[in-house]
């Protein structure tokens, strides 16, 4: 059993909850509604996120790209791809959407700036 | 140098001139032109996007796309919306000054890479955003070093450039664009060393809180304030110190914190200098001007939106004002004028402490903005006059309330002169 607190954030209430897990059983205090449990359930057995970070581009009217998950990942997930990231480069252009890592945690990282290309003399 | 007579002003001739590039005034720039406005649109970075550009976490176009996207894809999707609207517009374009000459005619003085331009137009709609507060407006002495840069200071360096500005990283304030800062750098391999607030609560959203300092585990040293800077060419260190309820420092309760880097993240301030020159009427809690429910200002026929009118935490906020003022400036150039009304005044009420536009017609559908001045649980948002009331579960000042008002709220008005947004508590 393990007693943590959060803080609910789907709206500004902000309600500090109390929670208490058993196994996979959690109980949920403080919340001012039900929505504060559904997301202490989330946080709490299965927590995700989006990582966001820029990639080095060559030949671009910028000099990085950014890019994002395109569905959140699981928490833990986090640094095994800023550390993919960080060896990547890319060639202009790049547009949003755009594929910049496949199938990893899941899901993909996409490219959310357009890059053009500068055409070198 | 020898030149061929004298350097030519040129003048130009519009029915709107929308100073600054970013959210607010590409979408009225849009709007505009989809009333069949002639509209110039100007810009003094040498692209148009505005801050989105450098904003590459997501949270922007929930409302206005209904979809959760970075700031990059919404201001791109926008831009394409401009383009394709066939807008002229200037960038690398510094607006030297704004002339009222009458209720018609206002002058917009542009230096621009072709020129000197004299732009003349009926309506002006001034987007111009806002800037970062300074380390000297929020009383953090010490030494003049390397090392210290404002949170947008910091993005533009890591999420246009790529570059890492520190590794050894002090925040101070806690307003949303430090705490995303905070994460940007402890992801990129930086240690942020803690966020230093000197309000009792958070100044950012509490998400990002919980995604940006909890997950990272940094700590957030809420009631505290950086005193000192110090170093001999680039930050060594900072000094904190604990401060009593009126924020004034506790003595003894000093502490060094070893960094390399300092980011201030002390809130925004809306770019009005341009307006005050020309006297337009400025409310001292927004630090906008006061605007009616065109967002015309106490000028006629000049308009303002976006973070320039009222610091917004939403940049679909912000879209939403660009296309109301562009109404107002169809409006004023289809009837010469906007209609004369008898206002209504908009007054803040128990636990409000700023709300836009100051004042409402009573006739039109309206939008407000308001923020509470403490946080607080359990309440009512209530307009007593239109017999508008809403329970929440909590308000904080750093998330604004928007209030539609349609026509119906003001068929049983109780007051013919003023309506009033309060908060109270439900017994
Ligand atoms: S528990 Fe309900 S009221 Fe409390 S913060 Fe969460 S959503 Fe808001």
């Amino acid at each position: 059993m393990k007693e943590l607190e959060l803080y609910c954030i789907m709206c500004p209430a902000s309600c500090t909850l109390r929670v208490i897990v058993k196994d996979r059983e959690i109980q949920v205090y403080g919340n001012q509604c039900p929505r504060g449990v559904e997301y202490a359930k989330q946080e709490v057995l299965e927590p995700r996120r989006h990582v966001m970070s820029v990639v080095r581009v060559k030949n671009g009217d910028m000099p990085t790209v950014s890019v994002v998950t395109r569905s959140p990942v699981p928490k833990d997930c986090i640094w095994r791809i800023m550390e993919q990231l960080a060896k990547i480069e890319l060639e202009a252009p790049v547009e949003i959407g755009d594929v910049v890592i496949r199938d990893i945690c899941g899901t993909d990282i996409i490219a959310t700036r357009r890059v053009k290309r500068i055409e070198l003399l | 140098m020898e030149g061929k007579g004298e350097c030519a002003v040129k003048t130009l001739y519009y029915d709107t001139v929308v100073i600054g590039g970013g959210p607010a005034g590409i979408a009225a720039a849009i709007k505009t032109r989809e009333k069949g406005l002639k509209t110039l649109l100007i810009e003094n970075r040498d692209v148009l996007g505005g801050i989105p550009l450098q904003c590459i976490h997501p949270g922007f176009g929930i409302h206005y796309y209904k979809q959760d996207l970075t700031g990059t894809e919404f201001i791109t999707r926008l831009l394409d919306k401009l383009v394709e609207s066939k807008t002229e517009y200037l960038t690398k374009t510094y607006v030297h000054s704004i002339e009222y000459i009458d209720y018609n005619d206002k002058v917009v003085n542009v230096i621009s890479p072709s020129g000197v331009l004299e732009v003349h137009a009926e309506t002006i709609i001034y987007a111009t955003g806002a800037r970062e507060r300074h380390i000297f407006e929020i009383g953090v002495y010490g030494d003049r070093v390397d090392g210290v840069y404002t949170a947008g200071e910091a993005q533009t360096l890591m999420d246009i450039f790529g570059v890492l500005p520190g590794r050894e990283v002090v925040v101070i304030g806690s307003g949303d664009v430090g705490l995303i800062m905070a994460r940007r750098f402890a992801l990129e391999g930086a240690r942020v060393k803690a966020v230093v607030e000197i309000l009792p609560y958070p100044g950012g959203l509490m998400r990002n809180v919980v995604q940006c300092l909890r997950d990272y585990d940094i700590p957030l040293l809420l009631g505290h304030t950086v005193v000192k800077i110090i170093g001999k060419k680039r930050v060594e260190k900072v000094i904190v110190a604990k401060v009593d309820e009126n924020l004034k420092i506790i003595p003894g309760t000093e502490f060094e914190i070893p960094c390399d880097t300092v980011i201030v993240s002390a809130g925004l301030r809306p770019n009005i200098d341009l307006l005050e020159k020309i006297g337009v009427v400025i409310d001292p809690a927004t630090g906008g001007p006061v605007v009616n429910e065109y967002l015309e200002t106490s000028k006629p026929g000049i308009f303002v939106a976006g973070n320039a009118l009222v610091i917004n935490d939403l940049v679909d906020y912000a879209v939403e004002q660009g296309e109301r003022a562009a109404e107002g400036a169809h409006k004023f150039v289809e009837n010469n004028g906007l209609p004369s009304e008898k206002w209504i005044r908009v007054v803040k009420g128990r636990n409000i402490r700023l709300i836009v536009p100051h004042y409402i017609s009573g006739k039109r559908e309206v939008v407000l903005y308001a923020r509470v001045s403490q946080p607080e649980k359990n309440v009512y948002i209530e307009i007593p006059e239109v017999n508008y009331r809403v329970f929440s579960y909590g308000v904080r000042p750093s998330e604004m309330i928007r209030i539609k008002l349609k026509p119906e709220h003001f068929k049983k008005m109780s007051s013919d002169d003023k309506i009033t947004i309060q908060v109270t508590p439900r017994q």
